[in-house]
């Protein structure tokens, strides 16, 4: 019972409390780059996923065996291996999506959450709940990912999913889908998810005191 | 004569018009991270100067007389940043010996250019682009002269705004990345220029 509710603490640590992009802002540059649409974010947010779930499963059956100073280039070598996995299928199976996302594949590489995952948590814990934890960051990316490419989605082209939600009288803002847009989007994200934080933090400390 | 011309506008075009974080979004996160004080982002741009343009030309070398002949281009990602992380191992051993000075005024940042993805984003593009040795090689050099241009600029303008009142939710990542956000607005500027 207890295992099984540390798991559960685990995956959620990974999508709430510790989330990847708005809590840790690690691996900013594919949250600002392939955001771009709803549909691309879910596309790199899987990828990802993919990556960190089985790299912190392999690095983790592996932690007893790396030597201390040589982790760094061994947990590399094992994460690359699994990206171009997922880079040779992509191409294989969904050309569309491999082409919009383009540079960013191979990139996921020195994505610094699988790497800093690795050295924090697989190599440390045993293979199961280093897979759920990869499980959860990989969760709380792909949500992160595809939450702010809705957004931009939504206001730069007025869809969301590719499905027109504002309507055709709607005038799209472009610059929310060009490059300044996803600076601008992730900036008043994290102060909104900051606020949201503190607001919860001090209402905890309201009821302690008032409890007390 | 045209050939000069040639490499001189898409010198321009590296440094403004596809500058590495406001128009592709690589090395934001040294971009976030390091650009507190102007002195230190200086640094750190020289230092990520250096190693993507020997890292530019090794690739290159590595991708068209070792991976292509033997047919297994499908390793690139591996073989790069296999070379990127050797180099910046040697470079940080070689700096230690022959010049202490720089190696302490680079510091930290060093061995974090081998996680920076600048750098294994210009040796990739170079490989997609189909970029001769040439090339490649000014690609690596002022893409990253344009990264530093961008983190110079934006500790400039976040050493201003550590003395501005602003809201306490909006303090630190979250007003450099809107401050950013308006800084590639006018960068958008330059995309009419070559």
């Amino acid at each position: 019972m207890s295992e099984k509710k540390s798991m559960g603490k685990v995956l959620f640590n990974g999508i709430i409390t510790e989330n990847p992009t708005f809590r840790l802002v690690l691996g900013a540059c594919p949250t600002l780059a392939v955001t771009t649409s709803a549909i691309n974010g879910l596309g790199m947010g899987a990828a990802a996923t993919f990556v960190l779930i089985c790299s912190n499963f392999v690095i983790s059956l592996l932690r007893n065996f790396i030597p201390d100073r040589v982790r760094i280039p061994a947990f590399i070598v094992v994460i690359c291996t699994f990206v171009t996995m997922v880079q040779l299928l992509m191409q294989a199976f969904i050309p569309s999506l491999y082409d919009a996302l383009g540079i960013f594949i191979p990139l996921i590489v020195v994505n610094c959450i699988i790497l800093a995952r690795a050295e924090a948590f697989a190599s440390k814990n045993t293979p199961v709940s280093s897979a759920v934890d990869g499980l959860g960051m990989g969760i709380g990316f792909t949500l992160a990912l595809m939450l702010m490419g809705s957004i931009r989605e939504l206001i730069g082209n007025g869809s969301v999913f590719g499905v027109n939600i504002l309507g055709a009288s709607y005038q799209p803002m472009l610059l929310i889908v060009l490059a300044s847009g996803g600076f601008l989007t992730f900036g008043l994200m994290l102060g909104l998810f900051n606020l949201i934080v503190k607001k919860l933090e001090t209402k905890k400390k309201h009821e302690e005191e008032q409890a007390a | 004569m045209n050939e000069i011309v040639n490499i001189l506008l898409f010198m321009v075009s590296c440094i403004l018009t596809n500058n590495f974080i406001f128009s592709r979004f690589l090395g934001c996160c040294p971009f976030l991270g390091v650009s507190n004080k102007v002195g230190t982002s200086v640094s750190m741009g020289l230092a990520v100067t250096f190693v993507m343009t020997i890292a530019s030309f090794f690739c290159y070398m590595i991708y068209h007389w070792l991976l292509v002949p033997l047919g297994i281009t499908f390793m690139n990602t591996i073989a790069f940043i296999l070379v990127i992380a050797a180099l910046v191992q040697f470079v940080e051993m070689f700096l230690k010996k022959s010049s202490p000075t720089l190696y302490s005024a680079l510091g930290i940042y060093l061995p974090l250019i081998t996680t920076n993805c600048a750098v294994l984003g210009v040796a990739t593009l170079n490989v997609n682009s189909g970029y001769n040795m040439l090339y490649s090689v000014l690609n690596g050099t002022f893409s990253a002269l344009g990264f530093t241009l961008a983190i110079v600029l934006m500790a400039g303008v976040r050493e201003r705004l550590e003395n501005a009142d602003i809201p306490a939710c909006m303090k630190g990542f979250p007003i450099t990345l809107v401050s950013a956000g308006l800084m590639a607005v006018a960068f958008m500027g330059f995309s009419g220029l070559v």
